[in-house]
Order: structure tokens, then C-alpha cells, then sequence
């Protein structure tokens, strides 16, 4: 910013506030005026994305705070509640989830062009160093962000991480505890976090707006990395710029739509569906994609200490770039040996983000520690080195000159490509077991445009009762679940019959005596044990509840099926696991040892099940011409255990294709607009008489 | 020829455009915000809270008033006496500051049972029975006096005590909403 306002208030009113409170002037001078390089490619619009996504996060986060509850008893099922019964509550919490993976895709991809194009070098020190504290900010609010549903992931790297902090010698244990307030983590950990999750992004806000000040006063830098020399190698931020960042900003919140309407649990972890269980650790703890580089370089060194020591050095020498490479020229696009060691860089932190969700074992190990020392070295050898020994390309004049040069395809798009492949690569870091995958079935609700087959839920739904009731609680529906649109289709007054023949507990009578009453619509589904060790002296285990079992189960896809996955919506793993299980009884093979009271089964980890197989010809008579067989009961009950985790499916993808048509309506109206205004400016004063060295004439 | 002239000739189109882009994009903000306002109403599990339910009535004694809840507000259930129903009727509708006659606060034929929501309509303090000078409602906070139909009679109070939406479906039990 630089200059005198030229802002000229045209109405009273507003020359009145501007002598008080020149806010509009300084509106009009950093955002509309503002001398912007007219060279700036699409790689440029991702600090308006990251500011777009800053106001979703906090607008979705205090919308959800309205309906949290931060208590280890409540907090699960606070969540689900959200998900159920909440108004949009589903839209809201998946925008929430998904808007953190956007929000790091869009943070790394922000910082590989700082780092390609050298915007972190004088004078432009202090905005990345803001920047590297930005993103200690956004590590810190994700992490705490994901305790918070507490499911068995977010208690567990809770645990995983606070424990870090055990390393430092001496006062380690005391901060352990500090941090935890009790003995492990518990309830005032969770309180703790919520609060500090509220407040950071607030934070973030400000350490937003000293990183924009500081980048106003340098001013940006831009891809040929040269200083603007006359008023020709800029144009006004509003509307060129503006209308650039807008349509990035639709064509992202495409794929940001792609994942909160059609695949919004690809990302995340299937165990976060289970609630937290102090005393059963998950097979295998895997933060979400975006700490996977930093986990692996923590796991890579063998020493404790050195390992957090390594996890904090990786992120903090960032901040020490502008410092280690020296060299003048700022723009890869003129350092040809550097740009190749750029890539190798980008290489080094997908392979470390990859090694990050694979179990810490044999060959993962080395190559985790290869990369490791090669992450480092990039920084501390070879940025120096190159500074040193390197011939750079020799830069054009002028701005305006490498405008009208032509323009070279944007070959960093692998940049992007890249980071989303590391996303979804990484996303279904499930164990790695003996276990076969199970077969895909055909579910009607599967792809953008899937919708539940009624018929097959109320069948399902006499399964669960015939079967699996007995030993399964649901208690998270509701009785009046099974009238509601999107569901079962029950009519309410099947409903409610159906709700009368279960028994509830009554509130206490003026004898202070609790009773039994039949069951209304507004009831749960009760339980069919108290608690775990009635469970357990019952049946030697405790069968889990199945409300949201469909989307707690997952199997590993493997390469490069995953991949594809993103682009085929497949999101029915834990369905097709479910089908599979029911079916899956086999006899032990030879030498295998089954303990007494367990069962073999083909699809269960480790093959050592406690239920019994339940599903045979005939056990459940339906009421339409379904046959009556196993495979028949398998499906129709876990597409009623869909229903019963998702039953805003048929919502969501409505809504979903809705929301994405509009936004490439959007995009292409933005795109068209752009377009527009640019090209009144795209031929400069020269060309229009006549100068131009194309060769176009007017 | 220069780029202004170039423009200014062809006006439309380009407005139109604007005019389109503009237009679009006010439809996503609306869409947009739409849910986030609507998250605020009662979600589905209070609505299902506040259904109906069943008081039974014959518990209720000659001259005693018992409270229950519905949608998270007190309702009272009066089984009045005679004394009761008489003084409620026994009194001239002008001199009411809310009019209402005693006959269109029961139903037909159960002219003892008396179903009020027991917040006062001042500031919403929950009134007293049996208690004040008429020995109807009275509350304690300002001091509004309810008479043995709760109507209005005296104090800062502007309305009546409102009835709720009630039917009989028996002759010893109500359902209220």
C-alpha cells in the first residue's frame, strides 16, 4: 500500500463517516486499488481461497458450538445428534470435516508457490515467517478440532500427542500432566481443548491480518519474481484480481462440494465412528492426511526425544528459508537447477506422507529415515549449495514484458495433483490384515444418484428385529426414524405400533417407583443390556451397538483402487464388510487354533469371532416374494444398518448435484466475466497502435 | 480505434453478463445462508419431544391443582369446586380487562376441569393457585390477581392465563397438544 487514498466518497453520509473512520478508504486502497502485478498466474488465488475457507470454518464451527456438548458422556452422541436431528446438521458437520482437509490442501499448496516462485524472499522475510506461525496455528486448531467428536482416533491421538510432550527431559511428565489435567486424558482434556479450539482460529483472524499488512507493504510478489517498474506492469486489485479469485474460489468449492456431498467420509478415519474406549487401542493410529508427513518423520528416528525434537525442527525450519537460500533471483521459472530440486522436494514430503499411513515397520522404516534426512538436507545443503553454484536464466525486463511473452502452460499443476493424490492415497489407512477384502455388491444407494430401496429396509429392519436384536442395541434411533422421509418409509402410525411393542423405562411415578411403559415415537431404541459387564457376563463379549456400525467398519483398497474410489463414490466399505462377515463362517483351515465359545470367520481380522452365525434358510419369513436365504438376509440388513448410520443419504446427493451444477453455472459465469474485463486491458496502449511484436493488428 | 469507444458500443452484452454473474451469485449467498439460519430452529428430536401427551384425571381431587409439563411449560389441571365455578361466572364481562366468559375457558360439560399454561403473562413468572385475594391465581413477582377462571383481574398483567390445546379422550383423561 502505497500512496495517498484516491478513494473519493460520493455520497454525504459517506464523506461524513470517512473523516471520522476512513474504513471505506482503506477498503477502496488495499482491495480495490491496490496495484497488483497483471502477470499473476492461478496459483496466486489460493491465499483468497485460504481466507474463503478461514470464514467457512468459523461460521460452520460456531453453528455446530450451538449444539456440541464438550463432555466425554455427551460429546459422541452430541455429534450424532447433530448428524440426525439437527436442521442441515449432517451438511453442517461435513462441511466442518471436509472444510479442514480444503483448508490444508489449499495451506500447501499456498506455500509450494512461496517456495517455487521465491515469494519468501527479501523483502518479503516477515510474511512467510507469519506464514510458518499460520500454519503452527492450523496444526494445532485441526488437532484439538478432531478430539472433539471423540471417537476412538481423536482419544487416541490425543493421547499419542500430548505424550509427545514426555520427551523433554526433566519437566516433560509435569507438562504431560499440566496439559491433560488428570492422570490420562480425560473429561477436563477434552473441555480444554474445546475451548482452545474456539479461540485459535480467532487467532489465525489476526495473525491473518498482520501477514496481509506485511504483504501490502512489500506488495506480491509474482511469477517472473521481478519488481513492478512503472504504473504498465500493474492493474487495480478490483476487479482483475478479484474476479481471478472468485472464479478459483467456485472451481475449488467444486471439489470441496465433491467431497462433503458424495464421498464426505473418503478422508476421514472409519474407527472415529466408534465411540472412545480407554482400554482398547485401534490396530493402527493414523493421524489425518495432512500431519502424515510430520508423523512420519517422528516414527523415523529412534530416539524419543530426537523424534520430537525432528516433528517440531521440520515445520520451524521452514521458517528459516528466506535465510538459507541465498540466491537473488526469486522465480524458479529462471533457476533451472533449482526447480528440479523443487520437485524433489514435493516428491520427498508425498512419500513421507504416504510412509506417515503405513505401519512402522521393515522397509517402511528405511525408506521413512531416507526421506527424512533428505527433508532436512533440502533445507540445510542443497538450498545453500545451489545459491552458491547455480547459473540462473536471465530475467525478462519487465512485468509487462513476460506478460506479453508466451505464456508457458502451467506445468505445476502436478503440484496440486500431488497434494490431492497424497489426500486420497493416504485417506484409507486402514490395517493392512490377512483378511480377504470382501466382495463389492450392488447397493441401490451407491453413486450420486443412489436412493434406499423402502422394500429392502423394512425387510432389513425384520432382520434386526428377528436376529440381531437380542444381543444388538440401536440406541441411537429413534422410533419415529422409521416414519421419516428417506428411510424405511413406515406410515406414523406403523410406527408408533411398532414403537409400543418395546419396553421403556418410564419416568418415576409420585411413589418415587420407575416403571416400564410401552415405547412412544419420540423414544430410543432401548438397549438390550445396561452396560459392558452385564454384556460380558452374558456373552463373553460385548456386542457392539449397531447404529452407526456401517460407517465404523472400513477394509483396506489397496492401490490404486482408492484412487478410483474418489472418483466412483465408493463409500459402502463398511456394508459390503457387514454382507461379507454374515456370510463369511467357514471351517478353520488345517492347524488353525479357534479358542473355545469363538467361531471362524473368513472376513473378521484376526478370524477369531464371538458371535455365532446367525443367518440361515428360512430364520426370517418376509413379508413381499424376497427370497428367504442367507445372502438375501445379509443384504437387506446392511442396507437397513446404511439407513441407520446415513439417514440423510437420499438428502445429501440431492442437494449435492443441486449445489455442484450451480457452481459450475458459477464458475463458467465467472470464468466468462473474467474474461471480459481482462481482455479491455490485455492488449496495453502499445499494442492498440500497432506495436505489438504478434503481429496482431486492429 | 481505441479500446473505449470499442466497449461503449456494445453495451448490452456485456451487462448482461454482469448482470447474470451478479444475479447467480446472489442465489448461492441466499442458499448458502439459508441452512445456517435454519439450524436454529428446534431440531427434529425436540419437536418429537414436544408431542402430545396424556394426563389422567382421576387422580385429581375435588379443589386440587396439579402441574405437569408440556414443550418444556407448566400446565395446570384444576379440578374446581362449585364455589369456584360460581364465583367465575357470577361477574360482569365489562369490568374484565381481558373479557372472556367462564363457559368458553372449559370444555362442554366438564365445566370442574380447568387446563391453564401456568405463565404469567406479565413476565412469565409461574403464578400461585389457591392464593390471592379471589382466591384464584396470583403471582408473587408483580403481584398480577388471577380470578378461579384465570382471567386478568388485577396488576400489571395484560391477558388472561391462555389455555393450551387440549381434548378429553375419556372422561378421566385429557391430551394435551
Amino acid at each position: 500500500m502505497s500512496g495517498p487514498s484516491t478513494y473519493q466518497p460520493r455520497s454525504a453520509l459517506m464523506r461524513w463517516l470517512e473523516r471520522r473512520l476512513p474504513i471505506a478508504g482503506f477498503i477502496h486502497a488495499s482491495f480495490v486499488a491496490y496495484p497488483t502485478p497483471r502477470n499473476l498466474n492461478y496459483w496466486w488465488t489460493f491465499g483468497g481461497i485460504l481466507t474463503f475457507l478461514l470464514g467457512a470454518q468459523i461460521v460452520t464451527g460456531i453453528v455446530l458450538a450451538m449444539h456440541y456438548t464438550p463432555h466425554v458422556d455427551y460429546a459422541f452422541n452430541s455429534v450424532e445428534a447433530i448428524m440426525r436431528d439437527v436442521n442441515y446438521g449432517w451438511l453442517l458437520r461435513y462441511l466442518h470435516a471436509n472444510g479442514a482437509s480444503m483448508f490444508f490442501l489449499a495451506g500447501y499448496i499456498h506455500m509450494l508457490r512461496g517456495m517455487y516462485y521465491g515469494s519468501y524472499k527479501e523483502p518479503r522475510e516477515v510474511i512467510w515467517i507469519l506464514g510458518v506461525i499460520l500454519l503452527l496455528l492450523m496444526i494445532a486448531t485441526g488437532f484439538m478440532g478432531y478430539v472433539l467428536p471423540w471417537g476412538q482416533m481423536s482419544f487416541w491421538a490425543a493421547t499419542v500427542i500430548t505424550n509427545l510432550f514426555s520427551a523433554i527431559p526433566l519437566v516433560g511428565e509435569s507438562i504431560v500432566t499440566w496439559l491433560w489435567g488428570g492422570y490420562a486424558v480425560g473429561n477436563p482434556t477434552l473441555n480444554r481443548f474445546y475451548a482452545l479450539h474456539y479461540l485459535l482460529p480467532f487467532v489465525i483472524v489476526g495473525v491473518v491480518v498482520l501477514h496481509v499488512w506485511a504483504l501490502h507493504v512489500a506488495g506480491q510478489n509474482n511469477p517472473a519474481g521481478i519488481d513492478p517498474k512503472t504504473e504498465k506492469d500493474t492493474v487495480a486489485f478490483t476487479p482483475y484480481a478479484t474476479l481471478k479469485d472468485a472464479f478459483m474460489m467456485a472451481v475449488f468449492c467444486v471439489l470441496f462440494a465433491w467431497f462433503v456431498f458424495y464421498i464426505p467420509n473418503y478422508l476421514g478415519h472409519a474407527d472415529n465412528y466408534i465411540p472412545a474406549n480407554p482400554a482398547v487401542t485401534p490396530m493402527h493410529i493414523v493421524p489425518e492426511w495432512y500431519y502424515l508427513p510430520f508423523y512420519a518423520i517422528l516414527r523415523a528416528i529412534p530416539n524419543k526425544l530426537g523424534g520430537v525434537a525432528a516433528l517440531g525442527g521440520s515445520i520451524v525450519i521452514l521458517a528459516f528459508l528466506p535465510w538459507l537460500d541465498r540466491s537473488p533471483v526469486r522465480s524458479a521459472r529462471y533457476r533451472p537447477l533449482y526447480r528440479q530440486f523443487f520437485w524433489l522436494f514435493v516428491i520427498c514430503c508425498v512419500g513421507l506422507g504416504w510412509l506417515g499411513s503405513k505401519p512402522a515397520e521393515g522397509g517402511y522404516v528405511i525408506a521413512a529415515r531416507i526421506l527424512t534426512i533428505y527433508y532436512f538436507a533440502h533445507f540445510i545443503i542443497i538450498l545453500p549449495l545451489l545459491a552458491w553454484v547455480e547459473r540462473p536464466l536471465p530475467l525478462p525486463n519487465s512485468i509487462l514484458e513476460d506478460v506479453l511473452r508466451s505464456k508457458g502452460a502451467a506445468a505445476v499443476l502436478a503440484i496440486g495433483i500431488a497434494l490431492a493424490g497424497l489426500a486420497v492415497t493416504t485417506a484409507p489407512a486402514s490395517a493392512a490384515g490377512e483378511q480377504p477384502a470382501p466382495p463389492m455388491q450392488r447397493w441401490s444407494f451407491a453413486g450420486p444418484f443412489g436412493k434406499y430401496d423402502r422394500a429392502q429396509l423394512q425387510r432389513g429392519f425384520k432382520v434386526y428385529r428377528d436376529v440381531c436384536q437380542t444381543c444388538h442395541g440401536l440406541s441411537l434411533l429413534s422410533f419415529r426414524n422409521l416414519a421419516e422421509p428417506g428411510g424405511p418409509g413406515f406410515t406414523v402410525p406403523q410406527a408408533t405400533a411398532i414403537a409400543a411393542e418395546y419396553k421403556v423405562m418410564d419416568a418415576p411415578n409420585e411413589q418415587g417407583e420407575v416403571k416400564e411403559r410401552p415405547a412412544r415415537l419420540a423414544d430410543r431404541f432401548p438397549a438390550p443390556f445396561q452396560n459392558e459387564n452385564e454384556a460380558r457376563a452374558r456373552y463373553n463379549a460385548v456386542p457392539p451397538d449397531l447404529s452407526i456400525i456401517a460407517k465404523a467398519r472400513t477394509y483396506e483398497r489397496g492401490f490404486p483402487w482408492f484412487l478410483f474410489d474418489a472418483v466412483t463414490q465408493y463409500q459402502e466399505h463398511g456394508v459390503d464388510y457387514i454382507a461379507a462377515l454374515l456370510q463369511g463362517y467357514e471351517d478353520p483351515p488345517q492347524g488353525f487354533v479357534q479358542p473355545d465359545g469363538t467361531y471362524y470367520n473368513k472376513y473378521f481380522p484376526g478370524h477369531i469371532i464371538a458371535m455365532p452365525p446367525q443367518l440361515t434358510d428360512g430364520r426370517v419369513t418376509y413379508d413381499d416374494d424376497a427370497p428367504a436365504t442367507p445372502a438375501q438376509y445379509a443384504k437387506d440388513v446392511s442396507a437397513f444398518l446404511m439407513w441407520a448410520a446415513e439417514p440423510h443419504l437420499e438428502a445429501r446427493k440431492r442437494i449435492g448435484l443441486q449445489v455442484i451444477i450451480f457452481l459450475i453455472v458459477f464458475a463458467g459465469l465467472l470464468y466468462l466475466t473474467k474474461k471480459k474485463v481482462w481482455s479491455e486491458i490485455e492488449k496495453p496502449a502499445e499494442i492498440a497502435r500497432g506495436q505489438d511484436p504478434r503481429g496482431t493488428t486492429i | 480505434m481505441n479500446v473505449t469507444t470499442m466497449s461503449s458500443a456494445e453495451p448490452t452484452r456485456r451487462d448482461f453478463l454482469y448482470i447474470a454473474t451478479g444475479s447467480v451469485a446472489a442465489v448461492g449467498a441466499a442458499a448458502t445462508v439459508w441452512p445456517l439460519i435454519a439450524q436454529m430452529n428446534p431440531d427434529a428430536s425436540t419437536i418429537a419431544a414436544g408431542a402430545p401427551i396424556e394426563v389422567d384425571l382421576a387422580p385429581v381431587a375435588e379443589g386440587q391443582v396439579i402441574k405437569v409439563f408440556w414443550r418444556g411449560k407448566p400446565i395446570f389441571v384444576n379440578h374446581r369446586t362449585k364455589k369456584e365455578i360460581e364465583e367465575a361466572r357470577n361477574v360482569s364481562l365489562a369490568s374484565l380487562p381481558d373479557p372472556e366468559p367462564d363457559e368458553k375457558r372449559v370444555k362442554a360439560g366438564k365445566d370442574e376441569w380447568q387446563v391453564l399454561v401456568g405463565i404469567c403473562t406479565h413476565l412469565g413468572c409461574i403464578p400461585l393457585a389457591h392464593q390471592g385475594p379471589l382466591n384464584g391465581y396470583f403471582c408473587p413477582c408483580h403481584g398480577s390477581v388471577y380470578d378461579t377462571s384465570g382471567r386478568i383481574r388485577s396488576g400489571p398483567a395484560p391477558s388472561n392465563l391462555p389455555l393450551p390445546p387440549y381434548e378429553f379422550i375419556s372422561d378421566t383423561k385429557i391430551r394435551i397438544g
